[in-house]
């Protein structure tokens, strides 16, 4: 998109349309008439329940007798259990293979790639994004079968000599969670190369030109121009694979279910849990409300930092 | 010389991460070829092409009923919610109105928090709420109405974006001649707007294909079910016991979408991207 619109973000968007010189047009009060049923449909089933766990984290309830007004203690609780706080560390981990890998791998590729004009890059492209598609419950599955016992990995371990290394990865205290981390790698990594992709062919050629007219090296070229260049994508690319990081219940529920010994454990899952299997709603819609707060800071965080910079 | 080198080495590292990409997948459409019985260990290229494990699947699994429920839920959410965000998009892209950076602003915090903090309120008002009479617990309504109010904030974020760069010049001569606000939307407008539509249809059906977490609640205790679900459940049932079915019903819930996605790939990945770069 072009710098103008990708500026047009909420809460800047009056200053934007100044910018464009665009009026927005006649005032109109039909314009009611027009959002009222999408309006609608977000406040009483997406806003709403929102609110709703707000209020239920302040309660004690087993989801069928009378709730029980109960303040911040469900807060205090959890600031004091420490599965909540391994759970919450388990998702800081998951970043660094669901955003920073991910992001490493796609600038390495994405500097190799900015040299000369690939053939089959559309081939490639659609291969590298597909990731993207496939439901979370089916990526789950086949990397189920990669790290089972006679699954592909450990045949491949055995294969080589390494049958010492062949283990139950998603079984393993020590190996289950960078397991999970690694289904999260392949799944961001597509968009992060393709986002960055995408950028460096906005970069205009002459800045290559000049680097290489310079003398510049493949590794100065990629970080005074190519880095430089993907500011942007950068931005959205760690606030995407941040959030995916998160939120991660489908991968947890279908591979590991938080085990061994809750050593995958993540604060979207304890939220499910403590809601429906141990019947504490008031406590995990606390845990929700925490998970909340923690995302929308680090969008709003890193969309920040990125504007500061700019 | 060292050009070549350069670029033989480029093609080999492309070749590679994309060989990492479709492995998973190709290593369960591999094992889905197989039986039981086979006793496959790590990756074996099927020695036939029968079709029985993937049949077999499909009837333990009652992937019928979780195929269709999955179809009902993405198409009904899909046409809604890009009517929904027609409308929405075009009363903020193209009109004045007093509270409308407010409302924006309302529309776009749910753009923002995760949809999973509104999972245990959903549940229990669909439990205890009958809104005359009507009991929608565990019905397929459950799992699209709130689909519906999220995917709206998606495609109210796109068709605004869309309808800015309308030229205004358009919906002026539509009104000095005469015509209405929803004629110039349906006459002038709507045709332009077919593939910023097409794309977001495809956005908003293949998310709300893949979705699990609300399907596993709002579902559950009910025979309705979804195709994601439905093979969570199947694997936890059966994948001691067999891991080619397990597989076989993988690829039969990824198969739809992949299709799709092969065929409207560009519209999917200008979507995504073009989407993330504005949120």
């Amino acid at each position: 998109m072009t710098a103008e619109r990708a500026r047009d973000i909420p809460g800047r968007a009056a200053v934007a349309r100044r910018k464009t010189g665009r009026a927005p047009g006649e005032p109109r009060n039909v314009a009611y008439l027009y959002i009222l049923p999408g309006l609608a449909a977000y406040l009483i089933f997406t806003f709403f329940p929102l609110l709703q766990t707000v209020r239920l984290s302040f309660y004690d309830w087993d989801g069928l007798t009378p709730k029980k007004w109960i303040g911040f203690d469900n807060y205090r609780e959890l600031w004091n259990t420490p599965e909540i706080q391994a759970a919450f560390q388990h998702s800081v981990e998951l970043i660094l293979f669901y955003a920073v890998f991910s992001i490493v791998l796609g600038l390495a590729l994405t500097a190799l790639l900015t040299r000369f004009r690939v053939r089959g890059f559309l081939f490639f492209r659609t291969v590298l994004f597909m990731p993207q598609t496939i439901a979370t419950v089916v990526v789950a599955q086949a990397f189920v079968w990669i790290y089972a016992p006679v699954g592909p990995l450990n045949e491949f371990l055995r294969h080589i000599g390494l049958d010492s290394v062949a283990k139950t990865w998603l079984g393993d205290f020590t190996w289950a969670l960078p397991a999970v981390g690694l289904i999260g790698t392949w799944i961001t990594f597509g968009l992060c190369v393709v986002l960055f992709l995408a950028g460096a062919q906005r970069i205009p050629t002459e800045l290559y030109e000049a680097a290489r007219v310079d003398g510049a090296g493949f590794l100065r070229e990629f970080f005074a121009v190519t880095l430089p260049g993907l500011r942007n994508e950068l931005v959205v690319a760690s606030t995407l694979t941040t959030i995916t990081a998160l939120r991660n219940f489908d991968i947890i529920y279908n591979t590991t279910a938080g085990g061994p010994g809750g050593e995958t454990e993540v604060p979207s899952w304890l939220m499910f849990h403590n809601a429906f299997d141990l019947s504490r709603v008031g406590f995990a819609a606390s845990i929700a409300v925490v998970l909340t707060i923690i995302i929308t800071a680090v969008a709003l965080a890193i969309g920040s930092l990125s504007r500061r910079t700019a | 010389m060292t050009a070549r080198l350069d670029r033989y080495t480029t093609y080999v590292v492309l070749a590679g991460f994309s060989l990492l990409a479709i492995y998973p997948m190709l290593s369960i459409l591999f094992l889905a070829f197989h039986k039981k019985s086979d006793l496959v260990t790590g990756f074996s290229l099927p020695t036939t092409l029968s079709l029985q494990t993937f049949v077999d699947a499909w009837n333990e699994g009652g992937f019928a009923q979780g195929m269709w429920g999955s179809f009902l839920v993405a198409t009904t959410v899909t046409a809604v919610s890009a009517v929904m965000s027609l409308f929405t998009g075009y009363a903020f892209g193209t009109m004045r109105f007093r509270g409308s950076g407010l409302l924006f602003n309302l529309i776009v915090v749910g753009l923002i928090f995760p949809y999973e903090a509104t999972v245990i309120p959903l549940y229990y008002d669909f439990l205890n709420y009958h809104p005359a009479g009507i009991n929608l617990a565990g019905s397929y309504w459950a799992l699209i109405l709130p689909q519906i109010g999220q995917s709206v904030t998606l495609g109210t974020f796109w068709m605004r974006a869309f309808f800015l760069t309308t030229p205004k010049a358009l919906v002026e001569a539509g009104r000095i001649d005469g015509a209405g606000s929803f004629r110039i939307l349906r006459s002038i407008l709507l045709p332009q707007a077919r593939p910023a539509m097409l794309t977001l249809c495809l956005l908003v059906f293949i998310y709300t294909w893949n979705e699990f977490l609300l399907a596993l609640v709002l579902l559950a205790g009910s025979d309705n079910t979804t195709a994601p679900l439905g093979l969570s459940f199947f694997a936890g049932v059966s994948r001691a016991g067999d891991p080619t079915k397990v597989a076989a019903a993988s690829v039969l819930v990824a198969l739809p979408i992949l299709i799709v996605y092969l065929f409207l790939q560009r519209h999917f990945i200008r979507g995504v991207l073009a989407g993330a770069i504005k949120e």
